[in-house]
């Protein structure tokens, strides 16, 4: 009977992977040639935007390397995945892709030639897409400059090295198809949201993930984690302490700077250096989308944090009358904790009211949303390594302290930025957070 | 009182310890290669090392400094006897108006005691944090890898003779 029993299991077992197997089966399509002439300009240009918002390069991109030709690693709690080339390059990219071919590794997640991607391409966005927009995506790629680079194998702990855990991982978690309109919202919404669910993914970093690695749908924008620094919640637990409007998010993605939040940094940066390529119509939509989600949901809540916020800012401002003057440099006159010392001789100067720099003027730190969240990660991040313009650009610079400072003064530092900025609680973990950060260094990210 | 060792010596300084080391270098110290330029650590005129690492000595208090290690260009070599940074960047003539010179072979020195031999790019990488407004980058590029030289030819004449 038993054995019966066993027999019956081993036979469901079988025809269930059975028809799994064919389920995610999926053939080579055809290579083909594509001229670049072939595309009509128009369609390439609205491609190069599309690519902008979508963040293309970034993980298309090594640093240093050619745009799309891929080798960027993408740190993964599973492992690493290196970005593919993505230039027209017959061998090494997809030039030999159709247009079909590259529909389908949108929509589905699967390659040319039938084997399943990794989400670490994020497909289960990329899905939301029209037609046209994949179209114009494939005419801005295919008219890119080939460029011969091998694609890296990525580097996943057994047994996901087998892709058919990909093919398991879109049964589980992809829902296909393009983004439904919401009638009960206007058009600018709308268009928001196509972008930001859509090309924009920027759930992809803002949104927790499960223990599979798949977005939690009921926890959109409640915040995740992104090459190592904290991607804050764009939901109603937003750590902004004024909550963002619709016109400040779209200074802070057009212009990398809102003045009362402060400048993009992080993998934040390379967002922002894109969306200056991105329309100015695209980038409100975006922000009018997200805008009417983050923060407190209530209007009178929102005033009431606005003024709460700006007020605490106000009062914590070091301002030149409060400020001693030391041999030559300028310190606030009271606090002499360890922290409150490191402040003044090494961030004040700047940090001050009105102070200091004269082409980018520091926002009030009480304002700031890495002082005023709940994990010092990124406050640590912009201590230790400081802010910079990329590579041959100009832009607001920040010196790291990680050599000026050791780490227990960068440590006493921030507990007295976050007592002293932040009406939040103490944190307990600076210690080890930054420890954290010290045995597992990020990647160089470009802005292209 | 804060206890600085600066070039191998400990000096007792009484300042406030909130001071930015570049003050006491220069105001009690004497130690006046290290320059002011923009007080904001954004030039990298008042470049020096800690513990090995370049630090921009305006933004960086006293207080930070005590049981570490600073040196400045006085360390280097002097005029009658210049080090091998300094000599590569008289024979590059890397100097404009000089004023930025100072936290160029600083930070030069940094670079080439962790890499002995770098490339263009390990170079330029490693100095874009310096600011130069006379256009001499190409003269201290060049000066840069004359001082790896001369550090590796020092290097084995040392070696040789011990």
């Amino acid at each position: 009977m038993l054995g019966r029993t066993l027999l019956g299991l081993a036979i469901a077992l079988i025809l269930a992977f059975g028809a799994f197997f064919a389920w995610q089966w999926r053939g080579e399509l055809a290579p083909t040639t594509t001229s670049a002439h072939a595309f009509d300009p128009g369609i390439v240009t609205k491609g190069a935007q599309l690519a902008a918002i979508g963040e293309c390069a970034v993980c298309h991109t090594r640093a240093g390397g050619k745009s799309f030709a891929g080798g960027f690693p993408v740190q993964t709690p599973f492992g690493v995945v290196y970005g593919t080339n993505i230039t027209p390059d017959r061998d090494t990219g997809i030039g030999a892709w159709s247009e079909e071919a590259f529909r389908r590794a949108m929509r589905e997640g699967v390659a040319r030639d039938g084997t399943h991607l990794y989400p670490a391409f994020p497909y289960d966005h990329f899905t939301k897409l029209t037609d046209g927009d994949i179209s114009a995506l494939y005419a801005f790629l295919m008219t890119r400059a080939p460029v011969a680079q091998a694609n890296r194998q990525p580097q996943l702990d057994f047994p996901l090295n087998f892709r058919i855990f990909a093919a398991g991982w879109q049964l589980l978690f992809l829902t296909k198809g393009p983004y439904r309109n919401d009638p009960s919202q206007n058009a600018t919404w709308n268009r928001g949201a196509y972008l930001v669910e859509g090309v924009g993914h920027c759930g992809a970093c803002h949104t927790p993930r499960n223990a599979l690695g798949a977005e939690r749908p009921k926890e959109a924008f409640g915040g995740g984690v992104s090459e190592g620094w904290d991607a804050p919640a764009l939901n109603a637990s937003s750590p902004a302490p004024v909550p963002w409007t619709a016109d400040q998010l779209t200074a802070y993605l057009k212009t990398g700077f809102a003045d009362q939040h402060g400048i993009a940094s992080g993998p934040m940066h390379p967002v922002v250096a894109n969306l200056a390529k991105a329309s100015d119509a695209d980038v409100r939509a975006i922000a009018t989308y997200v805008a009417s989600f983050i923060g407190p949901r209530n209007a009178a809540d929102r005033q009431r944090q606005t003024e709460a916020s700006l007020a605490f800012a106000k009062q914590r401002a070091v301002s030149v009358n409060d400020l001693a003057r030391t041999t030559t440099g300028v310190a606030p006159a009271d606090d002499r904790s360890a922290g409150g010392v490191l402040f003044a001789g090494a961030c004040a100067n700047c940090h001050r009211s009105g102070g200091g720099l004269p082409a980018s003027r520091p926002i009030a730190l009480a304002l700031s949303t890495p002082v005023n969240s709940s994990d010092p990660t990124n406050l640590l991040r912009i201590i230790a390594d400081g802010i910079h313009p990329a590579p041959g650009k100009s832009g607001p610079i920040m010196p790291g302290f990680s050599g000026a400072l050791t780490d227990p003064q960068i440590v006493a530092l921030a507990d007295y930025v976050r007592a002293h900025y932040s009406r939040g609680q103490a944190w307990p973990n600076i210690a080890a957070t930054l420890a954290a950060i010290r045995s597992n260094p990020t990647p160089a990210m470009e802005a292209p | 009182m804060t206890v600085l060792n600066v070039n191998g010596k400990q000096h007792e300084v009484n300042a406030d310890p909130r001071t930015p080391l570049l003050y006491v270098l220069r105001n009690d110290l004497a130690l006046n290669a290290a320059k002011f330029g923009c007080g904001l650590g954004q030039c990298g005129a008042c470049t020096v090392l800690v513990d090995h690492n370049p630090v921009f000595s305006c933004v960086t208090p006293i207080a930070a400094l005590e049981g570490r290690y600073i040196r400045t260009v006085e360390d280097l070599g002097s005029a009658d006897k210049p080090g091998p940074v300094q000599r590569a960047f008289i024979e590059e003539q890397a100097a404009q108006c000089g004023y930025c010179i100072p936290g160029m072979m600083m930070r030069a020195q940094a670079l080439l005691e962790k890499n002995a031999a770098p490339s263009d790019a390990q170079i330029r990488e490693a100095m874009a944090p310096n600011l130069c407004r006379c256009g001499t980058q190409m003269r201290i590029l060049r000066a840069v890898h004359r001082a790896a030289k001369l550090m590796t030819v020092e290097l084995q004449g040392t070696e040789a003779k011990g």
